[in-house]
């Protein structure tokens, strides 16, 4: 179903609040991977407020979509968004870090209620993807496998591996955003180790390739949308983002990959996402 | 081969153990033409980035990719260089454990792996990141050399020494912001050979890596205030061990506890018991470590707190060991 603008702008609204929630968190934690926990924000919202088929009171449900943020450093940027469908009492997040605490950088599946798979090195989640998308088929289950994928992750040979798989088996049960932010620690994704031709190379390999602006509803819809119905192979959304999107001082910049905030600081960066 | 370093004793104190490796590598690659750097795009964080800087001709960042990262370190081993190798050491010793067992072990490359991030030293990203296995995985491979420096300036000896040593080495480091313990770095480090931290008759504590300062600690407290005479060794080179340190600490004091950044399994503390159910010889003993279990989260001083790795939990270890009257038990043989 086509989004609506009044959607729009309920999404518009809860990815601001999200934002302000990363902000918080990044500064109670000490440190954390900030800036792709913003460059994913909208499409982690439209997944968990429009397309996915979940219930927070009831997290272990069977039927569920499935949700892997393989970028699991990306925590900092999905567990606002859990606390916010209420997964969980958003104060927890006042401990982000801390000694014993649930949440760490990067989310344990053990620990944290509507976190269905541990994550945090890189390359792991769309093999297992692959094994959720084949189970729900031999099972013959409805429920789809999302999962969101850093574009520096991508270098990873698993990926790749995956991604046969996926053809191979013909999953169309999974979708497969990146997060094309086009950053990663130690610079560009294509000083690093160039990753273009992109598009060209999951095609090569047997998907079917969206492009989307990574910030933009109506894109971001249009795609999920297109990928929920595609039937012929697996379906990769290359989404367009900006890393440290919406705190007008991170973004772009490859710096803010990991940082703290002092209070001046937070208040700065909530000031530019109110802009 | 490693003279003219220009890294000083104040360094140690301003700059972090990864931070004075990228420095000596630096100089050593001045030296030595045949030294290539590599890492996996933790350039920066592992710090090998600065050997990078200087010269990047010889640097290669192969992005995100660990398993080519190390299948690459062999190719370049291969041709006649002597890469250095960086990355954290959760995705050295786990995600490309084959190759670097495969490639690296059994072709007996010299390849120096500096693993960065070690034990839990990055507390608060969680198990992900965490490593209290790789001491395990690289004491059993054949042909490597494992090392575990107590801090930045016994790194800066490792990474001198490491060079012409042959073979595969793997130095593994915290995240660098540990204290430090020595204060210079000529107390006559050289692989496979312990250190005597501070002597003493009634218990020896074995340990490496960040232990070896809050070990020495707890000896100076213990004595202040216990009366105890406490041995301190610090066994930097996990492989080869230094057995003949082991044997002496088990024949002069009988009661031994190791202390370490890793899972009690497989660790130094295997490694020691070991020596100790070879010699034959009985002596009270105790594993200090991770009791088997994926650690918490939280920051390091937290965790290290919590799994008695800090002075205060040695020291309530030790006296727990002191405790033990084993020399009354009926099946004690006190000579075999
Ligand atoms: C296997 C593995 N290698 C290295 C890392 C360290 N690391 C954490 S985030 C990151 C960069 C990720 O870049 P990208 O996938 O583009 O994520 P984003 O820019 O969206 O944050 C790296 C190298 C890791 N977590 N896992």
């Amino acid at each position: 179903m086509a989004i609506t603008d009044k959607e729009i702008q309920e999404l518009t609204r809860h990815a601001k609040r999200i934002r302000k929630d990363i902000i918080d968190i990044t500064g109670w934690a000490g440190g954390a991977h900030i800036g792709g926990g913003l460059s994913m924000t909208e499409i982690l919202v439209i997944l968990y407020y429009k397309y996915l088929n979940i219930d927070p009171k009831n997290p272990d449900w069977k039927d569920r979509d499935r949700m892997i943020l393989s970028k699991g450093h990306g925590g900092v940027g999905y567990a606002p968004i859990l606390a916010r469908k209420g997964y969980f009492d958003f104060d927890l997040l006042k401990e982000f870090n801390r000694f014993k605490s649930p949440f760490g950088m990067h989310l344990d599946s053990n620990k944290v209620k509507g976190v269905d798979v541990s994550t945090g090195s890189l390359g792991h989640g769309l093999p297992i993807a692959v094994g959720l998308a084949l189970g729900a088929r031999l099972q013959k289950k409805s429920w789809l496998t999302y999962t969101i994928l850093g574009d520096g992750e991508c270098n990873e040979g698993s990926i790749w591996e995956a991604a046969m798989a996926a053809a191979h088996f013909k999953l169309t049960n999974m979708i497969t955003i990146v997060d094309r932010n086009q950053l990663m620690i130690d610079g560009t994704t294509e000083s690093v180790m160039g990753l273009e031709p992109f598009a060209d190379k999951w095609k090569a390999f047997g998907w079917i390739v969206k492009s989307a602006d990574g910030h933009d509803y109506n894109s971001l819809s249009e795609a999920i949308e297109y990928a929920q119905k595609e039937d012929a192979a697996p379906v990769v959304i290359i989404a367009d983002t900006i890393k440290g999107k919406g705190v007008d001082f991170m973004e772009n910049e490859v710096k803010w990959h990991y940082g703290g905030l002092d209070t001046d600081l937070m208040e700065k960066a909530k000031t530019s996402v109110d802009k | 081969m490693s003279q003219g370093l220009t890294w000083t004793v104040y360094d140690a104190n301003t700059m972090s153990q990864a931070e004075i490796y990228g420095q000596v590598l630096c100089d050593l690659g001045e030296q030595n033409d045949k030294i290539v750097g590599l890492s996996a795009d933790l350039a920066n964080s592992t710090k090998i980035g600065k050997f990078g800087e200087q010269f990047p001709d010889r640097f290669f960042n192969v992005g995100i990719a660990e398993q080519n990262l190390f299948g690459v370190a062999a190719g370049l081993a291969k041709s006649g260089l002597t890469p250095f190798v960086s990355t954290m050491a959760v995705f050295a010793s786990m995600r490309a454990a084959e190759q670097i067992r495969t490639d690296i072990s059994y072709q007996n490359l010299d390849c120096k792996i500096i693993a960065t991030h070690g034990g839990i030293s990055f507390g608060a990203a969680g198990t992900t990141h965490h490593c209290t296995e790789d001491i395990a995985i690289m004491r059993s491979f054949a042909n490597m050399t494992v090392i575990v420096p107590a801090d930045g300036l016994e790194m800066a000896n490792a990474v001198k020494a490491c060079v012409d040593h042959p073979g595969p080495v793997y130095i593994r480091i915290g995240r660098g912001f540990e204290p430090t313990y020595y204060e210079k770095e000529d107390y006559g480090f050289e692989i496979g050979k312990a250190v005597n931290i501070c002597d003493g008759t009634d218990l020896t504590i074995i340990c490496c890596g960040v232990c070896v300062l809050q070990a020495a600690e707890a000896a100076r407290y213990l004595k202040e205030n216990d009366d105890l005479s406490v041995r301190v060794i610090n066994i930097h080179t996990l492989k080869p061990l230094d057995e003949e340190a082991i044997l002496k600490a088990v024949t002069d004091t009988r009661r031994i506890v190791t202390v370490e950044e890793h899972n009690i399994h497989g660790g130094l503390g295997s490694a020691v018991a070991d020596v100790i159910a070879k010699s034959g010889k009985g002596c009270a003993f105790h594993k200090i470590g991770i009791p088997d279990c994926f650690c918490e989260v939280g920051y390091p001083e937290d965790l290290y707190s919590h799994y008695k790795l800090d002075a205060d939990g040695i020291i309530s270890v030790v006296r727990d060991v002191m405790g033990k009257d084993f020399e009354d038990d009926d099946d004690w043989e006190d000579e075999v």
